[in-house]
């Protein structure tokens, strides 16, 4: 539970006193708008314990009457920054996110706890080469991934070449786009864009939803002992960790994240 | 830290849940049936799939998928919760009572720890107490919603544990080793709680 714990066998030992993750006060200290529906939230988090990128936080929304909600977002922000950043796509319908992203201000509470979850986790120790595949909103986690990568020594970063390939419906849902553009070349991450429902005159990147053909051209031959993360919609996730295996991934290297978006 | 709720200003329900005394804390219902999983979705051919019981001295009773059909089977239809806070009612499935398959097991001579460790293609692993997965409480489905279940939702053969959040609930299951003392299993090593009750919100290690 720690931010240090690892998917080994060692966290056993730190188990014996397990610590609760207490319900926090964070306060709103920004927002930003990424794209139309999307907003990413920077909280100050007292006393908050770091996390590794890919982790997640629960948040707690308690009305007046005691009726609660709880929905889980992942992290956004690297673990080199203080600040911990949600990204959150509003759903219309939906009962948490339009809250989060029309009615909280700077100054605003929220009620987070965690970090949380100790898998879909990546830092510059775990080698690579690393491909991070994201559909839609999944890029938020592969981005906390993608900062700690720009954020670590350039000699790290040599020994690890990274990929990106994002899906997105249309340009103007890229989240993070100027970003990723100027990470591309400050941190040398090659960044691969595909639009599934229509794309400027001008665009070079792809244009179809992500295929076999894609991730043979994109990813790295299977004997480089590449790790992969795929974040974003069932139906993306499924075909495309099918996909890395049936190409020759070892499948313990693929991490997967899977959900529809929460509301 | 706070130990009494902040109240969220402004944020009221959407909707009041249709079946409140069904949703545990911090839960809402779907109606969808999200895929969660850690990594690729194994595909067992059935003439290679196996259930085993094991226990700690080498004894063990195995199921091949035919001999496994012929179990006699029920068709429980209960209410399931994630540990990602969705929850839904009133589902159906096929498959055999734990009780069965351990009746069996206990029958071929296969010692009964106070704990069991459920194993997965893939790698999986769970861990839950004996009591948990005897007296009608848990399943191994091979049934959802009158058809067989797809892989990504845990086919051929997934565990069942609703009482339990459904990370207990293995899919692509293919076994159950005895443990004498509790362990934890892939999700319980990485903060997850060890039991996992929702009316408690046993979500994380050190929840009450």
């Amino acid at each position: 539970m720690s931010s240090a714990t690892k998917a080994t066998p060692e966290v056993t030992s730190a188990r014996s006193t397990p610590v609760r993750l207490e319900w926090r006060v964070a306060k709103v200290k920004a927002v930003r708008d990424e794209t139309r529906h999307v907003r990413t939230l920077v909280l100050d988090v007292p006393e908050w314990p770091g996390h590794r990128p890919g982790q997640h936080v629960d948040v707690r929304l308690v009305a007046e009457d005691g009726y609660q909600a709880q929905r889980s977002y992942s992290i956004a922000s690297p673990p080199e920054v203080p600040s911990v950043e949600l990204t959150i796509e509003r759903l219309d319908d939906g009962e948490v996110s339009p809250y989060l992203c029309d009615m909280l201000a700077p100054g605003a509470g929220l009620e987070v706890r965690g970090p949380i979850g100790g898998y879909f986790v990546w830092d510059v120790s775990l080698g690579g080469p690393l491909l991070l595949v994201a559909g839609g909103s999944g890029i938020v986690p592969l981005m906390a991934m993608l900062r700690h990568y720009a954020a670590a020594d350039a000699a790290s970063r040599a020994t690890v070449p990274a990929r990106l390939l994002y899906s997105a419906r249309s340009a103007d849902d890229v989240i993070y786009r100027d970003e990723l553009a100027r990470l591309a070349t400050a941190a040398e991450i090659d960044v691969r864009f595909t639009l599934t429902r229509g794309a400027p005159p001008q665009w070079s990147g792809y244009r179809r939803r992500i295929d076999r053909a894609m991730l043979a051209e994109v990813g790295w031959p299977p004997p480089t002992g590449a790790q992969s993360y795929v974040c974003g919609p069932t139906p993306l996730v499924e075909s495309v960790a099918n996909i890395l295996v049936e190409l020759g991934h070892d499948p313990s290297h693929v991490r997967t994240e899977r959900f529809g978006p929460t509301g | 830290m706070s130990d009494s709720p902040f109240i969220a200003r402004g944020f009221h329900a959407k909707r009041a849940p249709a079946k409140p005394d069904r949703l545990p804390p911090g839960q809402y219902e779907t109606r969808d049936f999200p895929v969660l999983s850690a990594g690729p979705t194994p595909h067992t051919p059935l003439a290679k799939w196996s259930f085993t019981i094991e226990d700690w001295a080498g004894h063990s009773l195995r199921w091949s998928w035919d001999e496994f059909q012929a179990l006699p089977h029920q068709t429980p239809t209960v209410d399931i919760h994630c540990v990602t806070k969705w929850s839904k009612f009133d589902t159906k499935w096929e498959g055999v009572s734990l009780d069965t398959l351990l009746d069996a097991a206990r029958a071929a001579g296969v010692v009964e720890g106070d704990h069991v460790m459920a194993f997965s293609d893939g790698g999986y692993t769970t861990n839950l107490p004996l009591a948990d997965v005897r007296g009608g409480k848990a399943w191994v489905a091979y049934g959802y919603d009158g058809a067989p279940l797809p892989a990504e939702h845990g086919g051929p053969a997934r565990l069942l544990v609703p009482h339990l959040y459904f990370w207990k609930s293995a899919k692509w299951v293919r076994g159950l080793r005895m443990l004498q003392g509790d362990e934890p299993g892939f999700w319980e090593q990485l903060g997850y709680h060890d039991r996992g009750d929702p009316w408690r919100e046993q979500r994380y290690q050190g929840d009450p």
